[in-house]
């Protein structure tokens, strides 16, 4: 690179000096204390020896603890065993290093060595050469003279991995149903009931201001219980019914109690943060803040739809119901969702 | 090293003799030649990477322990040990497997904290590793391979880490994986289908601990290694880059041999990663998942938050707005969730991953470089990484921002826009001032050889005037601030040939001179011999520099405006001056 | 001594000070870490006399009236506290929340403003308004008689998403926040989920039987204090442990390198 933008300094010293700076040469390290005095370097050496006795009476102060001290039954004793066992593993293992490495720097030589580089590419000979062998192995494997071969060959290498993937993607996504997105257990009459204890809901039970969160009260005898829960908890709210503006689906709700779905709309987390006065709902995770009084609108965060609502009445018991199905799909958004 | 002597020793004889035996059998006597005195260039920067490959070697030991002891399963069983707040309760297999062997195997509380803690400091150093390699340059030609490799190694380290984090099946990493199940939906068409193919049905289904299992312990790791071995062959076939200093050239490496003492800082080093990594799981409790129960669709608790490395994903699904989610026909595009959680990240990755080819592309180089750059003598790289740098840690703050909230008392919504905000004028502001920093300390350097250190000593003439000793910097100090060479701009063929026909391809060109002058434009020149003679010669007595005598002592005066010219207006260049590379 | 002097000179005694303070504090800390407080019930509520109706009414009108209205039935600024129960007066005031310091998005813990007696005639006078939940008994939030395991599982579903999964704190919005819960008494406990304060839902006793209640106090009772892996960071999960990472393991680790690497003198 030319450093024609500074002609006028370079002409006044032309001839006398060089366009760049000369490399002063590699500049050897000042001599150690240890290099001069032999004293200093039986110190350092002593040292080194303190050190790697650490790391020793770490190993026996480890075993010791291994047998001693129990991890036991009280988060107490847990604690000791960790900590005692993890301070020694830590002496044993830093005796060791902190060993080596002052070892290597007062007592082994300081010396810095020069090699050569030699550029990466291969000179053109030997290129030639690869290039020829290359040529070689095609000419004696005949390819270019038989194209059938080349054709059927690389056909047959192509369709091998297909036995391999047909039988994986075959069976790794089970039945490959996921209109199951779409459903949940709720049925026209199935009784709501407290989360995790599986009590059923009177309506009778909530009082204004109170929550509850709650799961189907056949949950258990479905085949897959965790799955079935995943999409069909829900927050039950009794608020004033003066306080209620709108309902998702008008006419879900029952004298105030209304049923939203748990499962945030964003990507899925449980929104469970019910704020009583505000009546918002927040979700711990990404912030979506729905308005239970106002349809479960979204009013803050990443998510867009409001919550799905579940109709709810009231049976001859005095129980809370379900009078059917979300009419929506519950949980994140996917593709086919209104399909 | 010597280890014949006069009178050889049994052990000696013992040690010549498998020598012997081994060289006859592999011919090993040539590897040992050629690495046993192999020069490895020495800093403390260069320790980085390894701290990144000895906490995967820790990961690798506290793993297998862990594995004897972890069961692999969601089947359904009742706890029962020494936790009374979950005796009794519900659980699958896996959960109550990290129970026992957290509680109940002796140091196994020690072993997983390590490798949890091994995890977290391997991701970490990754990524200082790659900062550093970054900023110095070194993935510049002959190393952009390597550079890939590095990357990939990246990908996979999360991808390890994600993996093992979701192997308890805790409700915290449950609803990361929750997360990952609505991510992974909003996808357009195949959506579902996916999330089916993860979790072998519907979410959470009772595949994925195994599956996750097989990922995390086979898989994953089987690959960090291969690419690991890949990335030290071409690390020692490239021979190790070295910091610019006097001796140190492209042609050359300058440093210790592997014997004794690099390979005794090698394994030193092992010893500290690990060692620091075990002080950390003696006294700092982590992930203690007994506190978050197990795995169950409906609980979710307050700081639902994954690893730091994942932080930032995190930071951007909180900051996105949710009106991006559009429906088109019958079908739904969930914008809100598919910008933060793929296209985010995807920007931020594909211009890590390929930055070393378009900073290639803009310099119009190739040669190669073996010599590191100080990150001050390439502005635009260095401001341009810190505006990276800042992106992400914006959103790992906006991942953080309920703790934050309550930790400082302010509105999540506020902070919430505060960072919505500052995600697009932060990196900005940083590449900005950064680069002037960069430009500023590339100027002190050249004061600096222009006119020496100061000395504090004052000398009055007997004129009457004062003027500050300066003491000249020796050829070592000096050949650190005048090594580098500016890159100034390409300069491009003119668009129209000599008989004043279009040439194909200048279009091209034209766009490969902008992106050259957004790289090169500003830029400080070093300073050149002519130049320290004309700064030494300047104005005796009246200005500048004083030649004391035949001893190269230079006495500058502090005169105000006497540091005008140390930064010649033409050593800023502007658009004139071009390589011709193109 | 000389020797030891002038070792204090030497580069390295910095690096290996702060190791050895490091070493320390974190073992000692995690060793002693002081247990939680025992927290002893508080006095159940005493059958009020008219008495002590009288005196809560004359500390109403004198502190409370200016926000919640001469005859509590609630203003602009303050919702009615006819029906809220003693439960609510004990919690609110006991806890220093009451009286409001300034206008916040909520009213933090504080200082507690009254003394024991004049709280319960306060809450004394407050029950009289309209009946209300009582303050519970010594033996309805004995966290002994509860059962931990059952109040981890109901704790998770109900409290966990505001007051972290351990009970230390979270955010909510527009600045409000979960307080912490480790420093809390079993009957403020109680007396919260029965009553609902301020952003708090209400978990009345259908809800969230007595027994219930008591084991979430018996699950919360065994929180804050020893963490088997040795500090416990704050219970704040991941974030926190990332950050522990960077400052103490990278730190340590660039701090090991940099001596490593520098030239021995």
């Amino acid at each position: 690179m030319s450093h024609d933008n500074s002609t006028e300094i370079v002409q006044r010293g032309a001839g006398e000096h060089p366009e760049r700076f000369d490399d002063p040469g590699v500049h050897q390290p000042n001599p150690r204390l240890g290099d001069l005095d032999e004293k200093a370097a039986k110190k350092a050496e002593r040292q080194v020896a303190a050190l790697f006795t650490v790391s020793i009476v770490g190993t026996i102060v480890f075993v010791w603890a291994y047998f001693a001290l129990p991890p036991g039954e009280k988060p107490e004793s847990m604690r000791l065993s960790n900590i005692v066992l993890g301070l020694a593993l830590t002496c044993i293992l830093l005796g060791i290093g902190t060993a080596i490495i002052h070892w290597a720097k007062t007592l082994m030589s300081n010396k810095e060595y020069v090699e050569e580089r030699h550029p990466q590419r291969s000179d053109d000979e030997t290129r030639a050469g690869a290039i020829q062998a290359l040529q070689d192995g095609a000419a004696d494997s005949g390819i270019s003279r038989r194209g059938a071969l080349k054709g059927a060959g690389l056909t047959a290498l192509a369709l091998f991995p297909l036995s391999i993937v047909l039988p994986l993607i075959g069976n790794v996504g089970e039945d490959w149903n996921v209109s199951k997105f779409k459903h949940t257990m709720w049925r026209k009459g199935t009784r709501l009931a407290y989360d995790p204890t599986g009590r059923p809901i009177k309506a009778s039970d909530l009082t204004i201001g109170s929550i509850a969160h709650v799961i189907p009260e056949d949950l258990h005898e479905a085949e897959s219980p965790l799955d079935e829960k995943a999409k069909a908890v829900v927050l039950l709210v009794r608020m004033d019914p003066r306080d209620l503006k709108s309902e998702r689906e008008p006419g879900f709700g029952f004298d105030g109690i209304v049923a939203y779905s748990k499962i945030c709309t964003h990507v899925g987390c449980p929104v469970a943060l019910y704020e009583q006065q505000t009546h918002h709902l927040l979700c711990p995770c990404h912030q979506s803040t729905f308005d239970v009084a106002d349809g479960a609108k979204v009013v803050f965060g990443p998510a867009k739809r409001p919550l799905p609502q579940l109709p709810i009445e009231v049976d001859a018991e005095g129980y809370l119901v379900a009078r059917g199905d979300f009419v929506e799909p519950v949980g994140p958004t996917f593709w086919e969702r209104l399909t | 090293m010597t280890t014949t002597t006069s009178t050889p020793t049994g052990a000696a004889r013992a040690a010549s003799a498998t020598a012997d035996y081994l060289d006859q059998r592999t011919g090993i006597g040539h590897a040992v030649k050629y690495f046993a005195r192999k020069v490895f260039p020495d800093h403390w920067s260069f320790m980085l990477g390894e701290i990144a490959l000895y906490s995967f070697v820790t990961l690798l030991i506290s793993g297998v322990f862990l594995t004897m002891f972890f069961v692999p399963s969601m089947g359904e069983t009742h706890y029962d040990g020494p936790w009374p707040s979950l005796n009794g309760v519900e659980m699958s297999e896996a959960f109550s497997s990290t129970l026992r062997l957290s509680f109940e195997v002796r140091g196994g509380l020690l072993m997983r904290q390590i490798h949890h803690w091994a995890a977290l400091i391997f991701m970490a150093s990754i990524v200082v590793h790659m900062m550093r390699v970054f900023f110095t340059g070194a993935f510049r030609k002959p190393r952009e391979i390597n550079w890939v490799v590095g990357f990939v190694l990246l990908i996979l380290g999360l991808a390890a880490g994600f993996s093992g984090y979701s192997l308890p099946d805790d409700v915290l990493s449950g609803n990361g994986l929750r997360i990952t199940d609505g991510v992974v939906r909003a996808i357009p068409i195949i959506g579902s289908y996916t999330s089916y193919f993860i979790f072998g049905g519907e979410f959470p289904g009772h595949d994925l601990i195994p599956r996750l299992f097989t990922v995390h312990i086979l898989l994953v790791p089987g690959l960090i290694l291969a690419l690991i071995g890949l990335h030290l062959v071409l690390m020692v076939m490239h021979k190790h880059t070295q910091y610019p200093g006097s001796g140190r050239s492209d042609k050359n490496v300058v440093g210790y041999p592997a014997l004794p003492v690099y390979v005794a800082r090698l394994g030193g080093n092992f010893f500290l990663v690990f060692g620091v990594i075990a002080l950390m799981a003696g006294t700092m409790s982590i992930n203690p998942v007994w506190n978050y129960g197990p795995y169950d669709p409906s609980p979710v608790s307050a700081g639902a938050q994954p690893d730091w490395y994942m932080l930032f994903l995190e930071g951007a699904l909180r900051l996105m707005p949710g009106g991006a989610e559009f429906v088109i026909g019958q079908y739904t595009v969930p914008l809100n969730v598919i910008i933060p959680a793929m296209v985010v990240p995807g920007i931020l990755f594909t211009l890590l991953a390929l930055y070393p080819f378009i900073e290639a592309f803009a310099t119009g180089d190739d040669r190669e470089h073996h010599v590191l750059d100080r990150p001050r003598n390439r502005p635009f790289r260095t401001a341009f990484g810190v505006s990276l740098l800042m992106a992400f840690f914006i959103l790992v703050l906006a991942g953080s921002n309920d703790l934050i909230a309550t930790h400082f008392h302010m509105s999540i919504n506020d902070i919430t826009w505060a960072f919505r905000v500052l995600l697009f004028v932060a990196p900005w502001l940083a590449f900005v001032i950064t680069k002037r920093i960069c430009l500023g300390l590339q100027r002190k350097d050249r004061e600096l050889v222009l006119h020496g250190h100061e000395t504090g000593r004052i000398v009055r003439f007997a004129s009457g005037e004062y003027i500050e000793v300066h003491k000249p910097l020796d050829a070592h100090e000096r050949w650190l601030r005048v090594q580098h060479e500016a890159i100034r701009p390409l300069e491009i063929e003119p668009a129209e040939d000599s008989r004043g026909v279009r040439r194909k391809g200048y279009r091209r060109d034209t766009m490969r001179r902008r992106l050259s002058e957004l790289f090169y434009e500003d830029r400080v020149e070093p300073v050149t011999p002519s130049e320290l003679a004309a700064a030494q010669a300047h104005g005796h007595g009246s200005h500048d520099a004083v030649e004391a005598g035949p001893a190269t002592r230079e006495l500058a005066s502090s005169a105000p405006g006497g540091g005008q010219h140390l930064v010649d207006p033409h050593d800023e260049t502007a658009a004139d001056g071009r390589n011709h590379t193109v | 001594m000389k020797a030891l002097a002038a070792r204090r000179h030497d580069r390295r005694a910095p690096v290996v000070l702060l190791l050895l303070a490091l070493l320390l504090t974190g073992g000692l800390y995690a060793v002693f870490a002081p247990a939680p407080a025992g927290a002893t019930p508080e006095q159940a509520a005493a059958t009020a006399t008219t008495d002590d109706i009288a005196a809560g009414k004359a500390l109403f009108q004198a502190n409370c009236a200016t926000c919640h209205g001469p005859t509590a039935s609630g203003t602009d600024v303050a919702p009615s506290l006819i029906g809220v129960g003693a439960a609510a007066v004990d919690f609110q005031v006991g806890t220093g929340r009451m009286p409001m310091q300034a206008n916040g998005p909520q009213a933090p813990a504080k200082p507690v403003q009254f003394n024991d007696e004049q709280i319960a005639q306060l809450a004394a006078y407050v029950a009289s308004l309209g009946t209300g939940p009582a303050i519970p008994s010594a033996e309805q939030v004995d966290p002994a008689l509860g059962d931990p395991a059952n109040g981890m599982a109901l704790f998770r579903t109900n409290c966990a998403m505001c007051h972290n999964a351990v009970g230390a704190g979270g955010a909510l919005s527009g600045g409000k926040f979960a307080p912490n819960l480790w420093e809390t008494t079993p009957t403020h406990l109680y007396e919260a989920m029965l009553t609902g304060p301020q952003s708090m839902p209400v978990f009345n006793d259908a809800i969230i039987t007595p027994d219930e209640k008591r084991d979430i106090i018996a699950f919360i009772d065994q929180q804050g204090g020893a963490a088997p892996g040795g500090l416990d960071l704050g219970s704040l999960g991941p974030v926190s442990e990332g950050l522990w990472a960077w400052v103490v393991g990278i730190g340590l680790l660039i701090a090991l390198a940099v001596w490593g690497g520098a030239k021995s003198s």
